[in-house]
């Protein structure tokens, strides 16, 4: 491809892209993000490849069949979407192929089966649906329509448009003041203002020149969190603008992405998109003819979550183990190399081009005060629809939850939301008091509190998110319900959080594995009430005496749950009861006699053989060599395994 | 900036429990308690390395403004008007903790045992997996034998509750000049016992940590 | 697995001699090798010009470096936190019964590797078991149990 030397001749070649397209050309567009993969994507790509050919259709209804990013809609897949006919079809396995060519591209019909049908109603295109008629897509408007392997198709969406603005009509000072304007805040989960950052960084530069570098980040550690795999993945050139936009206004030279090595589609696409924009030019040398010079290359992080704390990224891209270090002086000043580094999620960067394209106007009015713009949550757990969901700033969690989400299937309402991560907490639908004294926010203090008494109400935004003990984060929000048991969510997190501590500082090193032994107490029916203060007088400590975010915020999900839930934490000291029945000491299973239609299946299923009965009579369950695995419930094709 | 100005601000005027203080600058919160005889308690901290702030023993609550912060003495430089407390409730609360559970990691360490008495810490509620165990990882002998020595003969390994003080392939290695730095500056008198575990053969050292 | 593999003098070249190639150097090997032996640890060392201490540091801080050789297939049982509530330690629980193998560890014929890890990023699909390079969502005991019969 030719190298692009001008910013008219960018947009000259969109155009002439834009003009060889055939707007009558049908398009499948086949979804294989990471819960589609899951589902079979890929061979339903296949199908539609092989039965496309096998049909040898005529040149005007050839189909171009797309392999895209993430359609949001994963507890859907296979997603399958067909324009200019704006059909969407859902759960689409290999075997539905054929008829969807036959039918939908040579005849123009609906297959009706394959629509998405909730409550009695059907929905031909996906527009309709209110999982998505309720999101506002932004950063994720390419992502599922464009195929991530073509710049082409991305140039036709608009890429790099913003870029081309920016380098020839705006001073690197534009960029940084409107940036600023637009209130963008860090989607990594700190919240930190994004201008602010910047200006620091490109103040300490220009006092002390020589080499500054950006980074995104891409180390998407929080479980139940893939917004970051989601851009990476299905719009891997939207990172790319925002990070040469950055580049050129801090006067960066070289950037690094930082992206997880459990993500390898990720790490490919960018690799890709990287390769694809040096050989038009907008990488390298003399970009645009301005004279700018800038050039990115991709890291793998190697497995550690601290590896997402801006100082430890910067130790693993020096090749060193990622330990923190304290702050300040922080990366803007003395970075990699010693330099004055920007660190940025890869969603932060992705909302960059739309803020340089639109204005700080526009992008302020989206979302509310000190929480502008729009935010991409992953809405899973024990929720109807899960998915990628992209909604402004402020929409509240009922909204998100509750209508984006259709609730907990089978109940009347959840039981608690965790947002956040390892850093968050798990907040309850009810809660009474606000805002709680004991409990350290990672960031807060923007906007002023203001009283809420119930989730459902709550809006999601930084500060309101705060003011509950838990932090919006990186925008993981996993649903629970009845079945689930805060004390064993609680037990999950430090779990999570020893094994990624990198160990340095005494609190969280050993602290954590005494919070676990506590909440291992509790978790077996021992302990006292005496000991619920001990724990939290534990966490505060935690908390204070930990260098980094990690521990700093890892008391969060304990003293949360405390908080919110001590009920349940002396239904089980007390009780010995886990009312969730999830606590593997507290609970036993039990076959109903009613139910059960003597199958055997958990008979033959029992790796411990302590399951008893004869075929077409009820079964028992031998509670004393019973080792709680659940292979019983998970066989039962009645249900008839209950715990109790 | 005029000279003069410069001259005035020099000193940094700031409160260490009450107490008015000067700090020059570069010094630490730490440094500036030890000139006036201010105790603070560290484990890690050792004058001839750079400070770590692993051990966070000697944390110190600060007062700015309304803003309160728990942070570690021997990392962090005052700034003028700053109050810090080296003993309040939260700091101790910190200490106690960080006590009790090295109670449990380090059990066979007189030193640690000592210096918990000194804030009413006697007994663990922890558990205890190797009684014999006396290294607390602060990392001091890491730290001398990469800085002041500079062969590197010494690392950590793993991380998080497994972190350890280790050797690559936890064999004997010959980078090690055998100086006994390390065993000076340890606190709890560790390393003395695990020294033969690092030392490799003397006269096939090669000085750069590259043997093996 | 591929019939060939490429030569450790292959993998050093790609990457200048310097310490900050470290991590991308040691992944390499650990992709091709599917561990990284004493000497290639040397080896690397030497390219990028580290002690060997800080290479050691590295290689067994970062978990997705195996110092020991791992097993043809990989299991890897997403424990993030929606695959924990449906089950998804019941799984990694199940598979150590089957496979006679703890997590993290290897089995003696070298056929698998049984891991955790900690969230895979399609969480709509919880629990879900990462299988070599392929997924296998909303994953059940029984499943598992026949997709690992058919390797």
């Amino acid at each position: 491809m030719e190298r692009i030397k001008s910013a008219a001749q960018l947009a000259g070649l969109q155009k002439k892209l834009l003009k060889a397209q055939d707007p009558k050309r049908p398009v499948v567009r086949v979804c294989l993000g990471p819960g589609c993969l899951a589902q079979g994507a890929a061979m339903v790509s296949q199908a539609f490849k092989s039965t496309i050919k096998a049909k040898k259709l005529r040149a005007k209804v050839q189909p171009l069949i797309k392999e895209t990013g993430c359609h949001g809609f994963c507890s859907q897949g296979t997603l399958v979407s067909l324009s200019p006919a704006d059909l969407f079809y859902v759960r689409v396995k290999p075997e539905d192929v054929e008829e969807i060519v036959e039918a939908s591209l040579v005849k123009g019909q609906v297959v009706e089966r394959l629509l998405y049908s909730d409550n009695g109603a059907r929905y031909k295109s996906a527009a309709e649906i209110p999982f998505y008629k309720m999101q506002q897509k932004i950063i994720l408007k390419n992502v599922g329509i464009i195929d991530p392997l073509k710049i082409d198709d991305a140039l036709m969406a608009g890429a790099y448009q913003s870029f081309a603005k920016a380098l020839t009509q705006m001073s690197p000072e534009d960029i940084i003041n409107t940036v600023s304007l637009s209130g963008l805040r860090g989607r990594g989960g700190g919240g930190f203002p994004t201008g602010r950052k910047w200006r620091r960084a490109a103040d300490i530069a220009r006092e002390n020149p020589g080499p500054v570098y950006i980074i995104g980040n891409g180390e998407e550690g929080d479980p139940g969190a893939f917004m970051d795999r989601a851009i990476m993945e299905g719009d891997p050139h939207a990172v790319l603008e925002g990070m040469i936009i950055g580049a050129y206004a801090l006067g960066a030279n070289k950037g690094f992405l930082y992206v997880r090595h459990e993500y390898p589609i990720a790490i490919r696409h960018l690799s890709i998109a990287i390769e694809q924009a040096r050989s038009l030019g907008l990488l390298g040398q003399n970009i645009l003819g301005t004279g700018f010079d800038f050039d990115l290359q991709i890291n793998r992080g190697a497995g550690a979550y601290v590896c997402g704390e801006e100082t430890a990224i910067i130790a693993s891209l020096e090749g060193r183990v990622g330990e923190p270090i304290t702050r300040p002086p922080y990366p803007a000043q003395q970075g990699l190399w010693n330099r004055p580094t920007i660190i940025n999620n890869v969603e932060t960067w992705a909302n960059v081009p739309h803020i340089i394209d639109k204005g700080a106007k526009w992008y302020t009015d989206l979302g509310v005060p000190y929480s502008t713009g729009t935010k991409i949550f992953s809405l899973v757990g024990k929720v109807k629809n899960s998915g990628l969901v992209e909604v402004p700033m402020g929409v509240t969690l009922g909204r998100i939850v509750e209508e984006i989400g259709g609730g907990v299937p089978g109940q009347e309402r959840f039981k608690a939301v965790q947002t956040g991560g390892p850093s968050g907490g798990i907040i309850p639908y009810e809660f009474k008091d606000l805002p709680p004294a004991d409990m350290k926010p990672a960031r807060v203090g923007l906007s002023a509190p203001v009283p809420i008494s119930e989730l459902k109400k709550l809006p999601v935004d930084f500060d309101s998110m705060a003011q509950t003990g838990s932090i919006m984060g990186g925008g993981g929000m996993i649903v629970m319900d009845n079945r689930d048991c805060v004390v064993d969510v609680a037990r999950y997190f430090l779990r999570f959080l020893q094994e990624e501590s990198c160990g340095k500082c005494l609190p969280c090193r050993l602290g954590l594995k005494g919070m676990q032994e506590f909440l291992d107490k509790f978790s077996r029916g021992q302990g006292s009430v005496e000991d619920i203060d001990e724990l939290k007088s534990l966490a505060q400590a935690v908390g204070d005496g930990s260098l980094c975010g990690l521990g700093g915020t890892a008391p969060n999900p304990v003293l949360t749950s405390i908080r919110y839930f001590r009920d349940e934490y002396l239904a089980h000291i007390k009780d010995h009861k886990c009312p969730a029945g999830v606590c593997k000491d507290l609970i036993i299973y039990r076959v109903d006699p009613k139910t059960c239609n003597g199958c055997t299946l958990c008979v033959r299923n029992c790796p411990q053989d302590c399951i008893s009965g004869r075929k077409k009579k009820p079964h028992t369950i031998n509670n004393a060599a019973c080792i709680r695995c659940g292979a019983c419930m998970d066989v039962c094709p009645v249900g008839a395994v209950i715990v109790e | 900036m005029s000279p003069k100005k410069k001259k005035t601000d020099d000193l940094i005027n700031f409160t260490i429990d009450g107490q008015p203080v000067q700090a020059r600058p570069g010094w630490t919160i730490l440094e500036t308690a030890e000139q006036y005889h201010i105790h603070i308690p560290t484990l890690c901290f050792h004058p001839a390395v750079k400070p770590w702030g692993g051990c966070r023993l000697c944390v110190v609550e600060v007062r700015y403004g309304k803003r309160g912060k728990v942070m570690p003495s021997c990392l962090n430089p005052p700034l003028a008007k700053l109050e810090v407390f080296t003993h309040s409730e939260r700091v101790l609360n910190v200490r106690r903790w960080v006590l009790e559970m090295l109670l449990a990691d380090c059990p066979a360490s007189k030193e640690i045992r000592d210096l918990a008495r000194e804030y009413g810490v006697t007994a663990t509620r922890f558990t205890i997996t190797d009684p014999e165990e006396e290294c607390l990882r602060c990392g001091r002998c890491v730290a001398v034998c990469n800085e002041v020595v500079g062969v590197q003969a010494l690392t950590f390994g793993s991380r998080g509750v497994n972190k350890q003080l280790d050797t690559p392939y936890r064999v004997p290695n010959n980078a090690c000049v055998a100086c006994g730095c390390c065993v000076t500056v340890c606190p709890t008198g560790a390393m003395s016992t695990r020294l033969d575990l690092v030392r490799g053969d003397v006269s096939r050292r090669t000085g750069h940590g590259f043997a093996h | 697995m591929k019939a060939t593999t490429l030569e450790i003098d292959d993998i050093l070249e790609r990457y200048p001699k310097q310490p900050q190639h470290l991590i991308s150097l040691l992944q390499d090997v650990q992709a091709e090798y599917k561990y990284i032996s004493p000497e290639h640890l040397a080896l690397i060392c030497d390219h990028v010009g580290v002690p060997l201490t800080q290479a050691w540091a590295v290689a067994t801080f970062y978990k997705s470096f195996s110092l020991e050789p791992r097993g043809e297939h990989e299991i890897k049982v997403c424990l993030g936190t929606t695959c924990h509530l449906k089950g998804g330690g019941r799984l990694v629980e199940a598979c150590e019964r089957d496979l006679a193998v703890a997590r993290g560890h290897t089995t003696e014929d070298l056929r698998f590797t049984l891991d955790t890890v900690k969230c895979v990023g399609a969480c709509a699909l919880a629990p879900v078991v990462m299988i070599d390079e392929d997924y296998l969502g909303a994953a059940s005991i029984p499943s598992l149990q026949k997709r690992l019969e058919k390797l």
